[in-house]
């Protein structure tokens, strides 16, 4: 169901995107990045380097082939890790704060994140696209909404480990997802991924509270 | 300085009057008409201050900018900003308000360009006031207020600068995955509380680029778009975009031709 709905979405979407498309311009697009950030303190070089699957979705701007998709699906899933002792749910009162958190990772010699304001990790930046608690309000729609998440679907192990891994990697699912590949990318640990798991799963989460 | 205050101080009031936002619809609908109210944005002390320091002599040539060649002829200003970007056969390449706006500096007044890409943008954390190219920008670009985007489509180099932007638009890199597409390709998107243009929405894309360069209440300055390519640059989490590189040029020159048509409402004033 819902899958069919982004399959649906993506397909739209590719339809007026491709308007000046055809052309492999990844060439050109790589040259245009190598002449265009400035090296220095305080930069990383290394985040502008594509891996395959951020290749793959660029090129085909986020609509790949059948072929595509699947090879993104398989690479990703293989990346995925799991936490120590695989205890997929965490403590969801940190997973609260990791979800609400928007800090961290920002770089730069202008406005770098500030070191002190990323104790605990950083922020896994969820209400940026996601409504979770239902009291706050200030929540993006990038994403579907995760209000009642756990108490739409219960808590069992297909579900936790199905949650874990979306978080963890979202490409192991969706292909060319828009949600960043938390765990892969080094945004939020194993065990993070699963504090956030059990905030999005556990019944005692506010998310899950009317 | 007597201006500054001035600004500081319209600032202050816009600020207080934007705080309630996220309190309800009818705030959204006050916040949204105080934003349309011309007379109070401070982006007009700005545009003010632009106009100064564009016929001052100044820089190790102690020249003014008043020959400087925006695409129409040196010191043509009418309509100039409303027709670029554009190919320069000087500098042989596509240029913005802003990367002219550094070349004239460089070759009228003698600046350094390197010295000048040091410190492009005010901080606002620090309550900076504009910085020279901020007012420049916000000066010249006025002088095309009322008329209808337009940049030229002719030369090799503007047709490719609008393709490879484009590409560069879906061009997915760094921690969070990100590319331009993830945030501005779709209708009805919101990070949090802010609406977010999709720029394959004509009337989305051209309420966006005619009001630019903007005042941001916010930073409490007047911005330009080369700010607004590095702002979310930031928030992808790359390194710091360069102001005025061919990748910010060519993005900057793929949404301008997005926007073909709209009308210029300067200066613009936003969160
Ligand atoms: C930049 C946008 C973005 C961010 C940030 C983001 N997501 Fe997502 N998320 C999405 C999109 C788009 C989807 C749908 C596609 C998919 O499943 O991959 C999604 C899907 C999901 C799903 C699966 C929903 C379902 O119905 O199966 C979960 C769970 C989820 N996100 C949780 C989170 C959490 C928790 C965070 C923060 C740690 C987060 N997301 C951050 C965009 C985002
Ligand atoms: C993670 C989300 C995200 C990504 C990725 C992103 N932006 Fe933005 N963009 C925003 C937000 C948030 C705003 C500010 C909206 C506001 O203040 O109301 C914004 C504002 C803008 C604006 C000004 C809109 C207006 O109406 O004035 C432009 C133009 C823009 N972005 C272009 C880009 C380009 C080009 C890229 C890629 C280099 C990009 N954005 C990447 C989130 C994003």
């Amino acid at each position: 169901m819902k899958n069919r709905t982004l399959i649906l979405s993506a397909l739209l979407a590719g339809a007026f995107a491709t308007a000046h498309a055809g052309e492999d311009l990844s060439g050109k697009v790589s040259k245009l990045v190598a002449d265009s950030f400035k090296p220095g303190e305080g930069q990383d070089m290394s985040r502008l380097a594509q891996d395959d699957t951020q290749k793959t979705c660029s090129k085909t701007r986020n609509n790949p082939s059948a072929k595509e998709a699947d090879a993104i699906n398989a690479r990703e899933r293989g990346n995925i890790k799991y936490p120590d002792g695989n205890h997929l749910m965490g403590d969801w009162k940190n997973g609260e704060k990791l979800v609400k958190g928007g800090f961290g990772m920002r770089i730069g010699s202008i406005e770098p994140d500030p070191a002190a304001k990323q104790k605990g990790g950083n922020g896994g930046n969820c209400y940026a696209c996601h409504a979770l608690d239902p009291k706050e309000v200030a929540a993006g729609n990038i994403g579907p909404s995760l209000t009642g998440y756990g108490t739409l679907r219960g808590a069992s192990d297909d579900i936790v480990k199905y949650t874990y891994e979306k978080l963890y990697n979202a490409q192991a699912t969706v292909a060319c997802s828009s949600m960043p590949r938390m765990g892969h990318n080094g945004i939020l640990t194993p065990a993070q991924v699963a504090d956030i798991t059990a905030y999005l799963v556990s019944p005692e989460s506010p998310l899950n509270k009317k | 300085m007597k201006r500054n205050l001035t600004v500081t101080g319209m600032a202050a009031v816009v600020l207080s009057l934007a705080a309630p936002l996220a309190m309800g619809e009818v705030s959204v609908e006050e916040y949204r008409a105080m934003l349309a109210d011309k007379d109070a944005n401070p982006g007009f002390l700005v545009i003010d201050q632009g106009e100064v320091l564009f016929k001052t002599k100044r820089g190790p040539k102690n020249a003014t900018l008043e020959k400087c060649d925006f695409g129409l002829g040196a010191g043509k200003l009418k309509g100039a900003y409303a027709q670029m970007p554009r190919y320069f056969k000087d500098t042989k390449r596509v240029q913005d308000l802003e990367s002219r706006l550094l070349t004239c500096m460089t070759t009228l007044q003698g600046f350094d360009a390197s010295e000048i890409k040091k410190k492009t943008f005010a901080d606002q954390r620090y309550n900076e006031t504009n910085t020279d190219i901020e007012m420049l920008a916000a000066y010249v670009a006025y002088q095309s207020n009322g008329m209808k985007i337009n940049p030229p489509l002719k030369h090799p180099a503007e047709k490719e600068a609008l393709k490879v932007g484009e590409a560069y638009f879906w061009n997915r890199q760094g921690p969070m995955d990100f590319s331009c597409a993830t945030c501005h390709a779709e209708d009805g998107k919101r990070v949090r509380l802010q609406s977010l243009v999709n720029v394959y929405n004509k009337n989305d894309v051209q309420a966006t680029m005619t009001t630019w360069p903007t005042y941001r209440v916010s930073h409490g300055v007047a911005r330009n778009m080369q700010h607004r390519m590095w702002d979310c640059h930031w928030q992808m989490r790359t390194p710091d975009i360069e102001f005025g590189s061919p990748a910010t040029t060519a993005l900057i020159s793929f949404l301008t031709h997005q926007a073909k048509g709209g009308t210029y409402d300067l200066p613009g004033m936003k969160r």
